[in-house]
């Protein structure tokens, strides 16, 4: 079986202009989402509470907010359901500090009477822990960009390295847009989620990169760098579309069978599979045009580098035959 | 089969050994290295705790208060007006002939810095020695907190210090809402004894007394559990450090009492105490409450004593867990809590496997589907793979965590990667006309470097991931490296060592379309 024809060479390059044009109306459309709606930080970068309360039978939310209103605690608490009808989640902006009664205490109190339930789960961040986290993620999202920057760098060339990584930068904006704009809420499973993105995004991107570096030492006979791309490319397709398939598809069934908890964190990868994949066939190898990419200099430059090596062995041969 | 095929043999080798590993886990054997479940699968308390080192310092000062009360009594110093204030001591000597002597006691306690106007002391610590105080307040706190949970019998508690002063409580045993409340409660617990000399003097006129106005008197106002007032030196005549051991017993009504025994510096404070006061009250003071003040009758020797006051059993046995793992030098409060119910964790293991299954299903069928023979290959490497991951976690106890569980299902989806990289490579050779032999040596070579580096390149990314994640973050990250580094192993050397197997049987059916997929 086979999706692509092989003899026929897809010209990527010439629609780059039109791509560009929509991954920058997509990526300004996710800042202005970003800034001006907002992201809705979860507790655990926010701090507050939710406690999540399955019941016996399916449950009447309004029955549920009444009784809460009588807390004092529970005044301003959000109730929704949450994967079933047997199942709420609550969730307040404050936390508590006291160890000997807690939020989960009061909430068995105050619900009393609205049926037979069992409280499933309390998660409480105190609001100097989210910033704690808040500033850790930023942290190491940071430091791996830098990470990959540097690999990247050192096994093929700055150029290829920034533009891989302004393919991530790609990526990740437009997750965060869907995030944004579905109201997901950010904790610490999304973070996950978005590095995950940095990694796979990558992954897809190199592989397109490292074909290309193949093919601008080997297609000696192509002297353009858009031609050298667009070979690279649909060279790749087929992998690149086969395992974002398969990716996409178990992503797939953990968004629809994972469970509501993990919900958010599938969905994000979704959109970074979807996201990433076209960057990695439309954004990132343009981008290297865009850089100024000189196809000329740099195969002079490896063609210098092999020159040496081959020098290098000649020597070792002679010093090997000498040896014996 | 050739017996240089080494990648083969490595291959076969690996896939027993991650299927031996990994069994114990998957059936739930007894014995053998097992994954252990984090909190959110299993259920389970999680809370991280923050210190008030303030309260340590406070304490502090107060000890040195009384055991400079207790040098000068014993040695006939007439001290007048000692007070503690905010982080510092006061008093007055009487007679200017004993100061070299007290001066000389207060200087064996380190880190304490005197300022002398006249005869006026003023006695501060040193910012080192506050900082010192407060590290060991969360050492402390560390070890007592672990002590009470380890007497409380709970299965298998983790508490570790978190950061610079923050302290991490795993209990994995939790399952119902009265024991987190006990658990809490006993975690809290300041277990601060205190034993002080009621104030006969002014006792009388408690009720319409300011606290201003008794500490005016050097006193504090307590209150006893009927809310009973009693005025009370402030500065103790010992407290909870000098304890040795306590225990829970039964008084004649059958009610459960706490007997406390000193360790012999205690005895002896008690003792002389005692002895000069009888006839006068002592109350037991416990976390700033008054739980009995029994007239002293003659000198209590030997140093051991009894908290009496209406507990319940459990309560009893409680506080005397507490007691005997020491106070907490400094309260302790949430920071941050998370507690699963064990019905959700199961759900959560139920649902990730479900997903977990479908998926990998449909991966196998459709690598199958698309390329063959090629494609059974791959889903072999696939649950090799999925075994090694297992394996690798239960051999070094690395805890499967919800997104852990999501790691290993979207490994299911990004290990198929290589062998796809791998197979597309060979494809284009056959499609080249390149010879069956020739293709797969030279479609694994020229895929190497695209695998190698798009796998370094996300293990940047898990990497970090660990570094900087918590609980179950950490755990995602393990899930992903090891899957990355497994399938690294699987993909390239496993199938590559399965192709060398089947090679002369490749090569004599050519049929490109059974084992490849393609047309040629």
């Amino acid at each position: 079986m086979e999706f692509f024809k092989t003899d026929k060479i897809y010209n990527f390059m010439g629609k780059a202009k039109l791509f560009m044009a929509i991954s920058t109306i997509l990526v300004l459309g996710s800042w202005a989402l970003v800034v001006f709606k907002g992201l809705n930080f979860g507790i655990d970068f926010a701090g507050g509470t939710i406690v999540q309360v399955r019941y016996d039978k399916p449950v009447d939310i309004a029955a549920i907010r009444k009784a809460l209103k009588k807390s004092e605690i529970f005044q301003d608490a959000s109730v929704t359901k949450f994967g079933s009808d047997n199942e709420i989640v609550i969730r307040i902006k404050s936390s508590t500090k006291n160890l000997k009664k807690d939020i989960g205490d009061e909430a068995r109190a105050a619900l009393k009477g609205t049926g037979n339930f069992e409280i499933r789960r309390v998660d409480m961040v105190g609001p100097k822990v989210g910033g704690e986290l808040r500033e850790k993620g930023l942290m190491a999202t940071v430091i791996a960009i830098i990470g990959i920057l540097i690999y990247v760098s050192i096994r093929f060339e700055w150029r290829f390295a920034l533009a891989s990584v302004l393919a991530l930068v790609h990526d990740v904006s437009i997750a965060m847009g869907a995030i944004s704009l579905f109201n997901v809420p950010v904790n610490l499973d999304i973070l996950a989620a978005i590095l995950t993105i940095l990694g796979y995004s990558l992954n897809d991107t190199i592989i397109v990169f490292d074909r290309i570096r193949e093919g601008i030492v080997e297609s000696v006979k192509l002297k353009d760098l858009n031609a050298v791309i667009n070979e690279s490319i649909t060279k790749t397709l087929s992998r690149t579309t086969l395992t974002s398939l398969t990716t996409f598809f178990v992503v797939l069934t953990l968004y629809l069978f994972g469970g509501e908890i993990i919900k958010g964190f599938s969905f994000t990868l979704l959109v970074g599979i979807v996201v990433g994949t076209y960057s990695s066939i439309f954004i990132a190898s343009p981008m290297l045009t865009i850089l100024g990419f000189d196809l000329q200099k740099y195969r002079a430059k490896l063609a210098e580098k092999r020159k040496k090596q081959q020098e290098k062995e000649r020597m070792r041969a002679m010093y090997e035959q000498g040896m014996v | 089969m050739r017996w240089t095929n080494w990648r083969f043999v490595l291959f076969v080798a690996v896939f027993i050994v991650g299927i031996a590993l990994s069994v114990p886990s998957i059936l739930g054997l007894k014995s053998g290295p097992k994954i252990t479940l984090g909190l959110d699968l299993q259920g389970g308390l999680h809370m991280l705790l923050g210190v008030d080192t303030k309260k340590a310092i406070e304490s502090k000062i107060k000890s040195i208060a009384s055991s400079i009360k207790y040098f000068s009594e014993q040695n006939d110093i007439l001290l007048e007006d000692l007070k503690i204030g905010d982080k510092k001591i006061e008093f007055t000597l009487l007679d200017k002939d004993d100061a070299p002597k007290i001066e000389e006691f207060i200087q064996k306690e380190p880190g304490i810095v005197i300022k002398k106007e006249g005869l006026h002391y003023t006695l501060t610590l040193t910012p080192k020695e506050i900082e010192s105080i407060k590290e060991y307040a969360i050492k402390q706190a560390v070890d007592t907190i672990r002590n009470r949970l380890d007497q409380f019998g709970l299965a298998e508690p983790t508490v570790a210090k978190q950061g610079k002063d923050k302290i991490l409580v795993e209990l994995p045993g939790i399952k119902t809402p009265e024991q987190e409340q006990r658990v809490r409660k006993l975690i809290a617990k300041a277990a601060h004894l205190q034993l002080m000399a009621v104030d006969e003097a002014r006792q009388a006129r408690v009720d319409t007394m300011t606290p201003e106005e008794a500490a005016e008197y050097g006193d504090v106002i307590l209150k006893d559990r009927h809310g009973r007032k009693y005025l009370v030196k402030e500065i103790p005549i010992l407290d909870g450090s000098m304890i040795k051991d306590a225990r829970v017993a039964f008084d004649q009504n059958n009610q459960p009492v706490i007997n406390f025994t000193l360790n012999s510096e205690g005895a002896r404070i008690f003792g002389d105490f005692t002895a000069k006061n009888v006839g006068k009250r002592l109350a037991v003071v416990l976390d700033n409450v008054i739980y009995s003040a029994p007239v002293i009758r003659e000198r209590i020797g030997g140093g051991s004593g009894q908290i009496s006051g209406g507990f319940t059993v459990a309560e009893a046995h409680d506080v005397a867990i507490a007691l005997r793992s020491g106070a907490l030098l400094a309260p302790v409060y949430m920071e941050e809590k998370r507690s699963i119910g064990p019905s959700l964790g199961a759900d959560s293991i139920r649902q990730s496997l479900i997903a977990l299954v479908s998926g990998f299903v449909l991966v196998v069928l459709f690598m199958i589907f698309y390329y063959g023979i090629a494609g059974i290959i791959a889903d072999i490497a696939l649950v090799a793979n999925l075994f090694l991951i297992i394996g690798v976690m239960a051999l070094f106890g690395a805890t499967l965590t919800l997104p852990g569980m999501a790691g290993i299902v979207l490994t299911v989806g990004m290990a198929v990667d290589a062998n796809v990289i791998i197979n597309e490579r060979i494809r284009e050779l056959l499609r080249e006309g390149v010879s069956i032999k020739k293709a797969i040596e030279q479609g694994y070579k020229n895929a190497m470097s695209a695998i190698l580096d798009a796998n370094i390149t996300t293990l940047i990314a898990a990497v970090v991931l660990y570094a900087y994640g918590t609980g179950p973050i950490k755990g995602f990250a393990i899930t992903m490296s090891i899957g990355i580094l497994a399938s690294m192993i699987t993909a390239i050397i496993g199938t590559h060592g399965i192709y060398e197997a089947l090679l002369p049987k490749i090569e004599r059916s050519k049929n490109l379309k059974t084992w490849f997929g393609i047309k040629v």
